[in-house]
């Protein structure tokens, strides 16, 4: 299993603990991941960070059954891109449902957990994850 | 967006000759013996000498992943006995073929070379699955799509879902491209897979990331292939049946599939496409047949429709049609695509043109080939839609 350090982590923290992201003062775009360079303004752009309220619906899903290096013993798990109710998706997953549960337009909300381990001896990756709301499992 | 060479453009660009390994499981055969095969056939069949070749250009996504090797382009150099040629390795994920071929076309257009030699290759079955799943997963952006536990599968798939709620697109119509395009495989021998398949088949067959399953999804290959590129006014030294490269245009979308305008679209096909109809004075009417990236079977009704060969939302008709089949309205991926034909990643963008280039020429055998075909295009993507290249051919003779 390939490694990275733990720099490569750490400088990303932020983002994926948090849920922030980039919005640009000059034209009011928002933006995840958060960006240095406005691509609508580029110069002219003012990017100033921003956090997220954590609050989505989901806008399309998929059930990951044959999974990357790292992530084994997860699978089935629920992969989804959150329509942030700011605007901007984010890939994650959706989690504290059963796949059959999941359904385009769910409400989401955002949780904290674990990513994956890196081995015996890599660090453990946390970030953010979606979870139904808790009437959006009834709203199906 | 600068328009192409425009008074630059020192020549038109003609095809020579080209060279294909058989695509599969090689065990016998490294990254460097692939290269070989592809090459020397590109150049026997033009009947080229290594020292005439100026510029040597390489398609590889990722020889270091999947075979611990970098420096690609001089380990082809080397072994193909073409040093002190300057080799260049071109990457671009899946599209590290296509991008390359347009290195090459330019290089040529612009007149600083006579003779490039164009490859592409991956060799991808010396790792297991899970590992090359990861490699593969190195196309999208790692750090927010990846790290959060997407496959490339799972983001086609997330296409998939979206666009079947969208257009009403149905599983049945998904399964179709994989049929049709094994139908076509059956007919070519140096596709991975030969044999032909139901839908039934396809939607039985086991969930890899859901709605896609195994029969959707283009599978693991090692392979190769070349182009010789020479300029039009010199073609006929090396054959009688040159085809002349009439666009080869490139464009960009975002890294990451969560930043699209619209997720069932690859914007950059479309502007890629746009570019290459306005520079060759060719429109989709024109057209008589297609190879399109068809990594997993949603990719090539996106394909179509972003192609402009049907309006959006239509394209899973034509399958309940069958106008994709050789000998219907309009085939498609007649050498079996990406699905039966395989795709070793880094070779991908350059077998489409081997295989145009061969039909165009009517050599392609009895089953596939498409009667009197004289205008092909290809549309070669990489990763899940950041760069498109579409190329556009014609006889030239």
């Amino acid at each position: 299993m390939t490694m990275y350090g733990v720099p490569s982590h750490w400088r990303r923290y932020k983002e994926r603990y948090r849920l922030s992201g980039t919005r640009c003062e000059t034209c009011g775009n928002i933006y995840f991941p958060p960006r240095k360079v406005c691509p609508h303004c580029r110069r002219e752009g003012k990017p100033v960070s921003m956090n997220f309220s954590g609050k989505g619906k989901v806008y399309t899903f998929s059930v990951i059954r044959v999974p990357s290096e790292g992530f084994e013993a997860y699978a089935p798990y629920v992969i989804g891109l959150i329509q942030l109710e700011e605007g901007p998706k984010v890939t994650t997953q959706i989690v504290d449902c059963s796949p059959e549960e999941v359904y385009i337009d769910m409400p989401v909300e955002v949780c904290f957990r674990k990513l994956r381990e890196q081995g015996k001896e890599g660090i453990i990756c946390y970030g953010f994850k979606f979870k139904p709301t808790t009437d959006a499992i009834l709203k199906k | 967006m600068s328009n192409d060479l425009g008074t630059l453009k020192k020549s038109d660009v003609a095809i020579v000759g080209v060279g294909i390994t058989p695509f599969g499981e090689h065990w016998d055969k490294g990254l460097r013996e692939l290269v070989i095969e592809a090459g020397f056939a590109a150049a026997s069949e033009a009947g080229v000498r290594g020292r005439d070749i100026d510029l040597m250009l390489v398609g590889n996504m990722s020889g270091g992943m999947f075979a611990g090797q970098e420096h690609v382009a001089a380990l082809v150099a080397d072994f193909l006995g073409l040093n002190p040629t300057p080799a260049v390795r071109v990457e671009a994920a899946c599209a590290s073929g296509g991008v390359a071929l347009r290195q090459g076309y330019l290089a040529i257009a612009s007149g600083l070379n006579n003779l490039v030699l164009v490859g592409g290759v991956e060799k991808m079955t010396d790792v297991g699955g899970g590992w090359a799943t990861s490699v593969l997963s190195g196309a999208m952006d790692f750090e927010w799509e990846a790290y959060f536990g997407a496959t490339f599968p799972g983001i086609y798939s997330m296409i998939a879902r979206r666009y079947m709620h969208e257009y009403g697109l149905t599983r049945d119509q998904l399964a179709k491209v994989a049929v049709k395009n094994h139908y076509h495989g059956s007919f070519n021998p140096f596709a991975h897979y030969r044999n032909r398949i139901t839908v039934d088949d396809v939607i039985n067959s086991s969930p890899v990331a859901d709605p896609l399953r195994l029969l959707d999804c283009s599978p693991i290959s090692d392979g190769a292939a070349c182009v010789l590129l020479t300029s039009a006014e010199n073609a006929k030294k090396y054959t009688d049946t040159p085809i002349i490269i009439k666009a080869c245009e490139q464009a960009s979308g975002t890294l990451t599939l969560f930043d699209r305008r619209d997720i069932c679209t690859i914007d950059a096909t479309i502007d890629a496409a746009n570019k290459a109809y306005l520079n060759s004075h060719i429109s989709p009417r024109d057209v008589d047949l297609l190879e399109v990236h068809d990594c997993f079977t949603i990719a090539e009704i996106l394909a179509l429709e972003d192609l402009g060969f049907c309006e959006k939302g239509q394209a899973g008709k034509m399958y309940d049609e069958g106008q994709t089949y050789v000998g219907a309205t309009l085939p498609v991926n007649t050498d079996g695509g990406l699905k039966a034909a395989g795709h070793p990643v880094g070779a991908t963008g350059v077998k489409q043109i081997v295989e145009l280039v061969k039909q165009l020429r009517g050599e392609a055998e009895k089953g596939r080939q498409v009667s009197g075909a004289e205008i092909g295009l290809a549309q070669n993507v990489g990763g899940s839609g950041a760069t498109a290249v579409v190329t556009i051919l014609e006889r030239g003779d």
